[in-house]
């Protein structure tokens, strides 16, 4: 749990607060949509559509956009990505659409894909419909991108969904998961709404364990696995019950529990890591009015995994970094983090496969009232293996790279739990083409309706 | 003041026009009228500063840019801002006896995804001054700025004596030409005037030659383009003694339609007319009638240039066709008076580089190369050719080619990796977060495009859609059989000498 209860609220103004957490990417004005619309191309088999992981048709609707038609550039984003708003605003476009784009080679500046995507689907809600009812019920486990995906998918196809999601609130890591300065709480449960609104049942409060998937998994017609990670992993080092060391997970949940105002956060802030996480939970930090941040990661800048955009935006918002280096002891002082000991590490061979060796007598201590461990989540093994360990391979779940199958019959997954960890747009992929799985193993093939 | 040396030029010329039209079919009609005279200067030696003065018609400008016609030159205010800027001549907004009542709203535009006023409509009318004040602020102008040009555009009712007093009292202002406007689609040419006048050639005629029973200045006739074929009206103003012509004056036109309440654009409360179309869209109607006009052995005369001049390369272009200068009216309307100095440069850099010293170096030197259709060389081949180290992958000329045109581009898929293997340099590469995206690439493949130069008929479709400049170009290959033309070919098929061309394999 997060036990951050020795410090004290963000010192900054609402005001304040609120400049700083407001959209990253404003959306674009009518009139800069047009402008920013009409340097696309119109590219044929175009590489930003193909770079999409949900092959959204990017020019198609850029040219709804320039001339005037944001209804049916909303519809466009809306057929391929029921969450084309959130993934507009939190898409790592530089390396999916936009870094495809031909305007990067010939301009050396891609059109705005993803701020284009914003102004089209913030103008026109999906208005897509249920289909005719099939008389299939499917259960979507977690309510994710992954499984709202998935289920709207079936919904448009007629099925029946009913949705279990763990959590009290909808929207999974699309509600919690996410900084707010890029999706706003708000704007992410208006996805659910919109979602639930052609009819898609959602249970919130429902944990599912193994004993309670074997029944839904009989008494359904089929089973969508989107259950993402588990608990976030921390590190083994002495001092590490301290108060004041927390989960980046549950920093950034806070963010979305609350008015920000009640966001708790330390003077100096320690983040450790060097994903994409590690980036938002530290300028989540400084707009919360850290006075300073510093990442420390194991590796150099070359092997983060953390994207160049991101990164850039932490260094602009005044985060320091420390370079291979790892925590080895958390100093407190009567139980609360008062500086961390590290030590200065080798890099023995090159990239990510390289073996990092402590470089002796090179320890620093780090002074900081808080530490985000921003390491990653671990695989929801537990669940899976009880349920049927044939289904696990690597702390994945294995599937049909088209269908989305799991060996077991009538069990589909998607999302993080396949990706261990990955983007919005690669979950709500993995929901569509499991619900176009589970309705050609419930349907044959050509589905015949009613 | 009246510029008597110009006058009697003009009136010298006026026997010669008649006796050229047998004889002369010479692209270059400079040396004709002796206006912009080519120079005589050996063909290499370096030009300093090219000399842009232009004389067409006898009517002498600094420079070949006039301002035509129309809201631009409305008063002596804007005519002295635009000396000012570097304009070479002002044609004043046509006068008349009586100042006409306008209408609000008077313009539309036609935008064309995110450039602004690619056309521009108008249906505002001739001026809406008195004519003493009109004449009162030429003479002014024309005092101010004694070596630009101040040419007058008239247009009355169709009666000889109400030409004669406009002539006479326009000349006393001391300005250097008139135009007569037969051209204005709108309004005017209700009342019996403008186009009503330029769409007869008979009445194009009679009116010309009352002018001249009277005019001392040189007199251009402006055209209309609503007409079936330039030529017969650019005859008649021949025949009437113009000492040239003007054209394009503007297009009938319907700008557009108001979506949200069904009214025209522009709309005069909920009603509309049909306006005068002009604007850059318009460049290759005027290029096509300005040709036409010149190269005609029965007109023969000098040629104002006008219509949707918007850069320097356009003015070029007009004169290269025959034009002896260039009028512009909707790119000022635009963005102003400034762009002048951008003509000047543009095209002193461009005759310094083609080694051109005056404007009657190029005048002309492309009017002879249009012609019929049936004297181009049915054996001559050109083919597409793709640079692949420029290729951004877009696809456009695959699938222009695909469906607009004859099939003859080949698409294939290069895997990602192989292709970064022979990767060319030019293409963006990012490496990000461990991952690396590579611009025109996705789903693992960068598609490659290739001509297939068997079935390329060389319509340059692809190279006109391709947005990388040098990418696609088109290149010649040896003809399938030896120079022919479509003349020379019914002749020779008639002969019995050639074998019927058989329909190509691809369609």
């Amino acid at each position: 749990m997060l036990d951050n209860t020795h410090l004290s609220r963000t010192r900054l103004s609402a005001g304040q607060l609120a400049a700083n957490f407001s959209d990253l990417h404003p959306a674009l004005s009518t009139d800069e949509a047009r402008t920013e619309a009409s340097r696309c191309l119109y590219c044929y088999d175009a590489p930003c559509t193909r770079a999409c992981p949900t092959h959204i048709d990017v020019p198609r609707f850029i040219r709804q956009i320039l001339h005037s038609d944001l209804p049916g550039a909303a519809d466009t984003i809306f057929e391929e990505n029921i969450f084309g708003g959130s993934c507009a605003r939190a898409c790592p476009t530089e390396v999916l659409c936009e870094g495809a784009c031909v305007d990067q080679t010939l301009l050396r500046a891609p059109v705005q894909i993803g701020r284009l995507q914003r102004s089209a689907t913030d103008a026109s809600p999906p208005r897509n419909e249920a289909g005719p009812d099939t008389g299939k019920r499917i259960a979507v486990i977690g309510s994710g991108p992954a499984g709202l995906s998935c289920a709207y998918s079936l919904r448009r196809l007629g099925h029946a969904v009913v949705v279990f999601e763990a959590n009290s609130v909808p929207g999974g890591l699309n509600t919690f998961g996410i900084s707010a300065y890029k999706i706003s709480t708000a704007f992410s449960l208006s996805e659910v709404a919109s979602i639930k609104s052609i009819g898609v049942e959602i249970r919130t409060g429902e944990t599912v364990d193994a004993g309670r998937l074997r029944d839904l998994h009989k008494s359904f017609d089929a089973v969508f696995l989107g259950v993402g990670l588990g608990a976030t992993s921390s590190l083994e080092v002495p001092g590490a019950d301290a108060k004041g060391i927390v989960e980046a997970l549950e920093f950034i949940a806070e963010s979305h529990s609350g008015p920000l105002s009640d966001c708790r956060v330390g003077r100096h802030v320690l983040v450790i890591g060097g994903g994409n996480t590690a980036i938002d939970v530290a300028t989540q930090a400084v707009r919360l009015g850290a006075e300073s941040v510093t990442i420390a990661y194991r590796r150099s800048a070359l092997e983060m995994s953390a994207f160049a955009y991101e990164y850039a935006l932490a260094r602009d918002d005044g985060v320091r970094f420390e370079w291979m280096t790892r925590p080895v002891e958390f100093l407190g002082e009567s139980g609360v983090i008062s500086a961390t000991k590290m030590v200065k590490l080798n890099m023995v061979g090159t990239g990510r496969s390289a073996v990092l060796e402590d470089i002796p007598g090179t320890t620093f201590e780090i002074q900081s009232d808080m530490v985000i461990q921003a390491l990653g989540q671990n695989p929801t093994t537990g669940l899976l293996n009880e349920f049927d360990p044939q289904i696990l391979e690597d702390g994945r779940v294995r599937v049909d790279p088209e269908t989305r199958a799991t060996p077991v019959p009538g069990l589909f997954a998607g999302g993080d739990c396949l990706s261990r960890g990955a983007e919005i747009v690669d979950a709500v992929q993995d929901g569509k083409l499991a619900a176009a799985g589970i309705d050609r193993f419930l349907c044959g093939k050509p589905c015949i309706r009613p | 003041m009246i510029d008597f040396f110009a006058a009697s030029r003009a009136s010298d010329r006026e026997p010669n026009h008649v006796s050229d039209r047998e004889s002369s079919q010479k692209p270059n009609r400079a040396s004709d009228h002796e206006p912009n005279r080519a120079s005589k200067r050996e063909p290499n030696r370096p030009v300093i500063k090219p000399d842009l003065s232009s004389n067409v018609a006898g009517i002498k400008s600094p420079n070949p840019f006039w301002l035509a016609s129309g809201p631009p030159t409305n008063s002596a205010y804007q005519a002295r801002r635009a000396f000012e800027a570097g304009w070479g001549g002002v044609v004043w907004k046509t006068i008349g006896h009586e100042p006409i009542v306008n209408v609000s709203s008077r313009y539309g535009g036609i935008d064309y995804d995110g450039r602004k006023l690619m056309g521009f409509n108008n249906i505002e009318l001739i001026t809406d001054r008195t004519l003493e004040t009109n004449l009162a602020e030429i003479a002014e102008v024309k005092r101010a700025f004694p070596d630009h040009a101040v040419v007058v555009s008239l247009m009355v009712e169709t009666n000889r004596e109400a030409w004669h007093d406009i002539v006479k009292q326009t000349e006393d202002t001391g300005c250097d030409g008139l135009e007569l406007n037969f051209g204005c689609p709108h309004g005017m040419s209700e009342r019996g005037m403008g186009s009503a006048v330029g769409q007869v050639p008979e009445y194009t005629e009679m009116v010309t030659a009352w002018v001249k029973e009277v005019a001392r200045t040189p007199v251009l006739v402006k055209l209309t383009p609503n007409i079936a074929d330039i030529r017969f009206v650019g005859r008649a103003a021949a025949n009437g003694g113009a000492d040239g012509i003007s054209l394009i004056n503007t297009i009938n036109s319907i700008t557009g339609v108001n979506l949200d309440t069904f009214h025209p654009v522009p709309e005069v409360a909920g009603r509309g007319a049909h306006g005068g179309y002009c604007g850059p869209a318009v460049k290759p109607i005027a290029l096509n009638m300005v040709q036409q006009i010149a190269i005609d052995p029965e007109i023969n005369l000098p040629v104002s240039g006008i219509g949707g001049v918007q850069a320097w390369q356009d003015a070029v272009e007009f004169i290269l066709l025959g034009a002896g200068n260039v009028q512009i009216c909707t790119a000022v309307m635009h963005y102003g008076f400034r762009i002048v100095d951008q003509f000047i440069s543009g095209l002193e850099n461009w005759m310094s580089d083609k080694k051109f010293a005056v404007i009657g170096d190029f005048q002309g030197k492309s009017t002879g190369l249009i012609g019929d259709w049936a004297d181009l060389d049915l054996s001559y081949k050109v083919v597409a050719e793709i640079a692949q180290d420029k290729c951004i992958h877009c696809g456009l000329c695959y699938i222009a080619c695909e469906d607009g045109a004859h099939q003859s581009i080949d698409i294939t898929p290069v895997d990602e990796a192989e292709f970064r293997a022979v990767l060319h340099g030019h293409i963006s590469s990012l490496e990000s977060g461990g991952k690396t995206i590579l611009a025109g690439a996705g789903d693992g493949f960068v598609n490659r495009f290739e001509i297939n130069q068997e079935t390329c008929v060389g319509c340059n479709l692809c190279s006109l859609v391709c947005p990388v400049d040098h990418c696609i170009s088109m290149i010649e290959k040896p003809g399938p059989f030896e120079p022919m033309t479509w003349r020379e070919y019914q002749e020779k098929l008639a002969l019995g000498e050639v074998d019927r061309i058989l329909p190509p394999d691809h369609v």
